[in-house]
C-alpha cells in the first residue's frame, strides 16, 4: 500500500469505523457500495483529501463510483494532483 | 394489456371499505399487519409464491417464500416473547437491510408489541434520543452496529434486551443475546396477539422546527391504506417484481417496503447496498424489476450517470415508476421518459399520514413537476396561511391541509400531546408544507411552511444540528439551514460563532462535520459550514434562521423590523 492508500484507509478506519469494529480496510474495500460511507458523508471525505493534498476535487469529479474504494479514491487523488494550478 | 382506470373512475370506485373488503377485515374485530403480511397472504393460496428476494452489494442473495415469511416472523415473535417482551412495548429494529429487518417487523408486530424502525447510520446521540424517548425494552441489530449501542446502553434503563442477528462469535455481555433467523427452530404455529385496528404498532420518529425528534405513532388499521395506495397508485400485478430502494428506518421503507407491497402478496426484491449506478441498473435487468418506487434524490444521481449508462442495461422490464421523498423535478420526469421510456410519478405523503396523500396515478396525464392530485379517500385543500380557511382560486399559494380521517394518520405523537395538538387546525391536519392547486386540481409544492430541512427525501430538524454542535468545545452559537443542492434538494448549512481562542479554518471546519455526522447521521452532517461573528436575532435574542436561509435560496427576507442586529 503506498502513502496515499495507507493515508486514505487509516482516516476511513478512524473515522467512519467504530472503535471496536474489527473489519479490515483494503485498497478494494467498497467504501459507498458497502455501506461504510454513504453519499452525505463523501462531502467530509472529500474535504479530507482537498486539505491534506492541497487539491480542488470538482463536484462533478466526486461520485459515488470516485469514492467507493480506497484504490479509486487514490486515482481521484492522483488525477487531480496532477492538473496544474492557476493562481 | 391492461388500462389503468382514470382519476375520475379511481374517485368513484375506490373506498377504504373496497380495501377492508379485499383484506377480509371486519370493523371491530381482529387487525394485525404481521398476520395480514404473511398469514392472510399464504390463506390467499401464495405460500409458495416469492416474498422476497435479497442481495447485498457483494452480490449474495437470499429468497423467502410467504411461507418462509410467515414462519420465520413467527420464529422472531416466539423468540421475543421468551425474552419476556410484552404487547405495547417498544422493540426497536437497527439493521441495515438485512431480511431480518423485514420479517422482523412483522414478528414483531405478531407479539402486539410497537415496532420502531431506526436508520442504522444514525450516530449514537440521534440513537440515543429515540430510544431514551421511546422508553425502548428491546432492540434488534447487527454485530457492525452493536458498538454504538452499547455506547449509550448504561444510560438506557428501559432498554433490557439486545438481540443481535448475526453474532457469530462474538462475546456478547449481559443482556445481549444471539439469534440467527436461518438456522432457528422454525416456529410453524404461533398465536398472533389479538391487536383490533387502533391497537398501536408502529413508532417512526420524525423531526420538526423546534424540540427533539418527534415518536409518531401509527396503528394497525393502518394497513388498509396502505394497502389500497399501493395496489392504486404503485399498480403492482400479480406477475410484477416490485422494487422500493428506501431504507425501513424511515417510514417510506416499512409503509411500502414492507406492509404495502406484501399485504398485496406481491414479490419484492431489496438491494442491501448503497448507491452505485451501474449496480442498480444490474439489479433491475437480473431480477426483471417491473415496478419501481424510488426517490428523487436517486434519480437525480442517476441523471449524472447519463442516459447511455441505462441504455446499457436491459431495463426494458420496468413498467411503472414512482417516486417519493421531496419535490420531483419536472426535468427528472423528462429524463425518465428519455431514460426508461416512461416518467416516474410523483407522489406526495409523510410520516405523520402513513400513506400516499397526493399522488400522480398510472391512468392520469403527468403535469410534469406536479404532485398530482388527492388519492380518493383523501379531503385535500390548500389552506389561507392567516385565517386556515381554504383557498378557492387556482393558482395561490397554501398550507398543504388534510381532513384527518383516513385510517393511516397519526394518532399522536409519542409523549407529545402539545406537539401533536400543533398540527390541527380548523379540523384540518397541516402538512407543513406549501402549495398551489391549478385549475385542473393539480397540486404544485412551493416549499416547507417550517425550518425544518427536506435532505435527500429526509426531514432533518435543526434544533436536534444546533444542539449537537453546541456539544463541540469551539461551537459559542450555532444555526442550521437548509441550502439548495441539485441532488439532494436540500442539504445542511450551519452558520457557526467561535468562542474565544478559536480561529476558523478548514480544520476545525471538517472536525465539526465529522463531529456531527458521529454523534446523529451523515443526514444531518453541515455540508457546509460557515463562521461568522454573529447571528441575526430577534430584540428578545432568538435566532431567526429564516435571514439565513433566505439569504442561501436568494429570497426576499421580508420585513426585518424585530431583526436586532443584522
Amino acid at each position: 500500500m503506498d502513502e496515499i492508500s495507507k493515508m486514505v484507509s487509516d482516516y476511513v478506519r478512524k473515522e467512519y469505523l467504530e472503535e471496536d469494529d474489527d473489519r479490515e480496510i483494503t485498497e478494494d474495500t467498497r467504501l459507498i457500495s458497502g455501506g461504510i460511507v454513504d453519499s452525505f458523508s463523501m462531502v467530509s471525505l472529500k474535504r479530507f483529501l482537498e486539505k491534506k493534498y492541497g487539491i480542488q476535487i470538482p463536484d462533478d469529479a466526486a461520485t459515488p463510483d470516485a469514492f467507493d474504494t480506497v484504490r479509486s479514491i487514490v486515482a481521484l487523488v492522483q488525477r487531480f494532483q496532477k492538473v496544474p494550478t492557476t493562481a | 394489456m391492461d388500462i389503468p382506470p382514470t382519476y375520475d373512475e379511481l374517485v368513484a370506485n375506490a373506498s377504504w371499505v373496497s380495501a377492508e373488503r379485499d383484506l377480509g377485515y371486519q370493523p371491530g374485530g381482529f387487525l394485525n399487519i404481521g398476520w395480514m403480511c404473511s398469514d392472510h397472504i399464504c390463506r390467499l393460496g401464495l405460500a409458495n409464491k416469492l416474498a422476497l428476494c435479497w442481495e447485498d452489494y457483494q452480490g449474495n442473495e437470499k429468497q423467502y417464500t410467504f411461507e418462509d415469511v410467515r414462519i420465520l416472523s413467527n420464529t422472531v415473535a416466539k423468540f421475543l416473547c421468551n425474552l419476556d417482551i410484552k404487547p405495547g412495548e417498544r422493540v426497536c429494529l437497527f439493521m441495515d437491510r438485512v431480511p431480518e429487518l423485514y420479517i422482523g417487523l412483522l414478528g414483531i408486530l405478531k407479539t402486539g408489541a410497537v415496532a420502531q424502525p431506526l436508520f442504522s447510520a444514525f450516530g449514537d446521540e440521534s440513537l440515543f434520543v429515540r430510544l431514551n424517548d421511546a422508553g425502548t425494552t428491546a432492540l434488534i441489530t447487527q454485530k457492525k452496529h452493536l458498538p454504538k449501542v452499547r455506547k449509550i446502553r448504561a444510560q438506557l434503563p428501559s432498554l433490557r434486551d439486545v438481540v443481535v442477528v448475526d453474532a457469530d462469535e462474538l462475546v456478547l455481555r449481559e443482556g445481549e443475546f444471539s439469534f440467527d433467523m436461518d438456522t432457528a427452530y422454525r416456529v410453524d404455529r404461533f398465536p398472533v396477539y389479538p391487536t383490533t385496528a387502533e391497537s398501536p404498532s408502529l413508532l417512526h420518529y420524525t423531526s420538526g422546527t423546534t424540540g427533539q425528534p418527534k415518536g409518531a405513532q401509527h396503528v394497525h388499521y393502518s394497513v388498509i391504506s396502505q394497502y389500497l395506495t399501493t395496489k392504486l397508485v404503485l399498480d403492482p400485478r400479480p406477475d410484477d417484481i416490485y422494487w422500493c430502494n428506501a431504507d425501513p428506518g424511515w417510514v417510506t421503507g416499512t409503509s411500502y417496503g414492507i406492509i404495502g407491497p406484501w399485504s398485496n402478496g406481491v414479490t419484492q426484491v431489496v438491494l442491501d447496498s448503497g448507491f452505485n449506478a451501474e449496480h442498480w441498473y444490474r439489479f433491475i435487468e437480473k431480477h426483471r424489476v417491473s415496478v419501481w418506487y424510488s426517490a428523487p434524490t436517486a434519480i437525480r444521481l442517476l441523471m449524472k450517470e447519463g442516459t447511455d449508462l441505462a441504455r446499457r442495461h436491459d431495463v426494458s422490464s420496468l413498467r411503472h415508476l414512482a417516486s417519493v421523498g421531496e419535490p420531483l423535478n419536472a426535468q427528472a420526469v423528462l429524463w425518465s421518459q428519455e431514460a426508461f421510456g416512461k416518467p416516474f410519478h410523483d407522489t406526495f405523503w409523510q410520516t405523520e399520514t402513513g400513506c400516499i396523500v397526493i399522488t400522480n396515478f398510472p391512468g392520469m396525464p403527468i403535469k410534469p413537476g406536479s404532485m398530482g392530485k388527492p388519492f380518493p379517500g383523501i379531503t385535500a385543500t390548500v389552506l389561507n396561511t392567516k385565517t386556515y380557511e381554504p383557498i378557492n382560486q387556482a393558482g395561490i399559494a397554501g398550507l398543504i391541509a388534510l381532513r384527518p380521517d383516513w385510517p393511516s394518520i397519526i394518532r399522536g405523537y409519542w409523549n407529545n400531546e402539545t406537539g401533536f395538538k400543533a398540527k390541527f387546525r380548523n379540523g384540518w391536519y397541516l402538512c407543513g408544507d406549501r402549495a398551489s392547486i391549478d385549475a385542473d386540481g393539480y397540486y404544485w409544492f412551493m416549499g416547507r411552511d417550517d425550518d425544518v430541512i427536506n435532505t435527500g427525501g429526509h426531514l432533518v430538524g435543526p434544533f436536534e444540528i444546533e444542539s449537537a454542535l453546541l456539544e463541540h468545545k469551539a461551537v459559542q452559537e450555532s444555526a442550521a439551514v437548509a441550502k439548495p443542492d441539485p441532488v439532494n434538494m436540500e442539504v445542511v448549512k450551519a452558520f457557526v460563532t467561535l468562542k474565544p481562542g478559536y480561529t476558523p479554518d478548514a480544520d476545525l471546519e471538517l472536525e465539526i462535520m465529522n463531529h456531527i455526522r458521529k454523534r446523529l447521521s451523515p443526514l444531518a452532517m453541515p455540508q457546509e459550514i460557515e463562521f461568522v461573528d454573529s447571528l441575526p436575532k430577534t430584540r428578545s435574542g432568538k435566532i431567526v434562521r429564516r435571514v439565513l436561509r433566505c439569504k442561501e435560496f436568494n429570497e426576499p427576507v421580508g420585513d426585518l423590523s424585530t431583526i436586532m442586529d443584522d
